[in-house]
């Protein structure tokens, strides 16, 4: 492949898995409201188009077109920054997500990803621990008690959780040896018994993915860890001073931060875009995509089913939960693993 | 993939590194000057993948920028800074600085000077099967060659922890 064709390529994939996110994110906003409005027997948003389905769009228009308020108080210069470091981190680590094996299009065989490296999943932490900073200095910046709480208690909780989260997938390593994305779907392929399939969440790695998509709440401010924003005490926490499409980034962010936390999970314990394949030559090159997405849709939707259902932890329950319950666990697990793999 | 345009990712990178260094100490604001070390650390991870070790370099962003200076962040977002950025920036240890900072730099100077020899003035050709398994590569070395180096290293942070630990809680 040329140069040229490389580039063009990457900028559709570019182009293409931006809008696949960002439409995502949208519509997981809809679906949040609607499904949480059925939870407590009410109809959701109804009136823009049949079901409500032009909402996200309706509601991006009013973000754009309100008023862009700078308090007079805040640090300008980090004021700016903060939304911009937690969209940008957040829309980043979709570049090595993988949606599919590869595909071929006329002379041009690529991935279904922006681009595959060997330290895929490395990329993906980093990224979201530098995510952290958006919503520290957001608090910070915006010299309101609230906002200084609320950021505080958002980046002392992930940088907490993330510990144990990072951990959890040590299990997954161990089994794929690679930090590849791809290389981990691969290492999962393939049945026992003709029907049980080799997902790492089957290969004795259960606990792990628990340990995974509790840490994965927590390290995206959801409920029954949203204690960052939570409006009983604050108001609305680390953007509480933030108005207009500022507001709508972090948001943004944090529906962002649920897709790919969601794209992982399903990448790294159920077997990615493995599922049936069969049909034509197009229709088989398509199904892995939408298998991949059936499992990121049921990950939104679990996401959405507890927020619909659970209360809030006390501050010190979410603290004590994540380091000295999930932290050991997590630990354990990668002892028990490592011993399985070397017995193996 | 053959490598582009290397010469202008090094000196971007440099540029940016040493720049945002002297931010660091040259910033009143402490915020600011813990931000710009950030970029240092960032600009330093973007070197490592320069070199080919591509683990080293997200490590680097984990650990450091990801981690490190969260912390630190956090011990500054807490203290008081109005008064931080009202008082001079020189305190009476600038000769003492000075000269072990000059001390240093001819130390370096005179180690690139004599011993280089012993630095690779050519990349090292056969990178392309060690860019793939540098993960490993650090793994097997960590845990073979240098065994004893790194479990002493751990204990040494175990010990750390559980200083912090006696100094920070009152009863145990």
């Amino acid at each position: 492949m040329s140069i040229g064709t490389y580039i063009l390529v990457s900028l559709v994939k570019i182009v293409l898995a931006l809008l696949i996110l960002l439409t995502a994110v949208a519509y997981t906003t809809l679906l949040e409201r609607k499904v949480v409005a059925h939870i407590q027997n009410r109809w959701g948003p109804s009136r823009v188009g049949p079901f409500g389905i032009w909402q996200p769009l309706a509601d991006g228009l009013k973000f754009i077109f309100k008023e862009d308020l700078t308090p007079p108080y805040v640090n300008k210069p980090l004021y700016m920054l903060a939304p911009i470091i937690a969209l940008t981190t957040a829309l980043t680590s979709i570049a090595v997500i993988p949606i599919g094996p590869w595909i071929r299009l006329g002379s041009v065989n690529t991935p279904l990803q922006i681009t595959d490296i060997n330290i895929g999943l490395l990329v993906i932490l980093g990224v979201t621990s530098v995510g952290v900073y958006g919503v520290a200095l957001a608090g910070w910046s915006s010299n309101s008690k609230y906002s200084m709480l609320g950021g505080l208690r958002a980046s002392a909780q992930m940088i907490s959780y993330e510990i144990a989260l990072g951990l959890s997938l040590i299990g997954v390593l161990i089994y794929a040896g690679s930090f590849s994305l791809s290389d981990i779907v691969n290492s999962q392929a393939g049945v026992w018994f003709g029907f049980i399939p080799k997902w790492n969440i089957f290969k004795g790695q259960f606990v792990a993915f628990f340990i995974y998509i509790m840490a994965a709440y927590a390290e995206t401010n959801r409920i029954p860890f949203d204690l960052p924003e939570a409006e009983t005490e604050l108001v609305a926490g680390y953007h509480t001073e933030y108005s207009s499409m500022k507001f709508a980034m972090f948001f943004m962010a944090e529906y962002a931060n649920m897709v790919t936390v969601a794209c992982l999970a399903s990448i790294l314990f159920l077997g990615g875009w493995s599922g049936p394949v069969f049909g034509p030559p197009i229709v088989q090159s398509l199904l892995p995509v939408f298998w991949f997405a059936v499992r990121v849709f049921a990950f939104m939707f679990i996401y959405i089913w507890v927020r619909g259902t659970l209360p809030r932890f006390r501050y010190d329950q979410l603290m004590a939960f994540g380091w000295k319950f999930l932290l050991p666990l997590a630990i354990a697990n990668i002892v028990v693993t490592a011993f399985v793999v070397a017995v193996k | 993939m053959i490598p582009v345009a290397t010469t202008f990712f090094f000196y971007f990178l440099a540029v940016l590194a040493i720049g945002s260094a002297i931010a660091v100490i040259t910033q009143r604001n402490p915020v600011h000057a813990a931000l710009a070390l950030i970029v240092t650390l960032l600009a330093l991870a973007g070197f490592y993948l320069m070199l080919y070790a591509p683990f080293v370099a997200g490590v680097q962003i984990v650990l450091y920028a990801g981690g490190i200076m969260v912390l630190f962040l956090f011990v500054i977002m807490l203290v008081n800074l109005e008064q931080n950025i009202r008082e001079y920036q020189f305190n009476k240890q600038w000769l003492v600085g000075t000269i072990v900072a000059l001390a240093l730099g001819g130390l370096l100077l005179f180690v690139y000077r004599t011993g280089r020899g012993t630095f690779p003035t050519v990349f090292y050709q056969g990178y392309r099967g060690l860019e793939g398994d540098n993960t490993q590569q650090i793994g097997l070395a960590l845990y073979g060659q240098y065994m004893l180096p790194f479990e002493i290293a751990s204990l040494l942070l175990l010990v750390a922890i559980v200083g912090a630990v006696v100094m920070a809680k009152k009863r145990i």
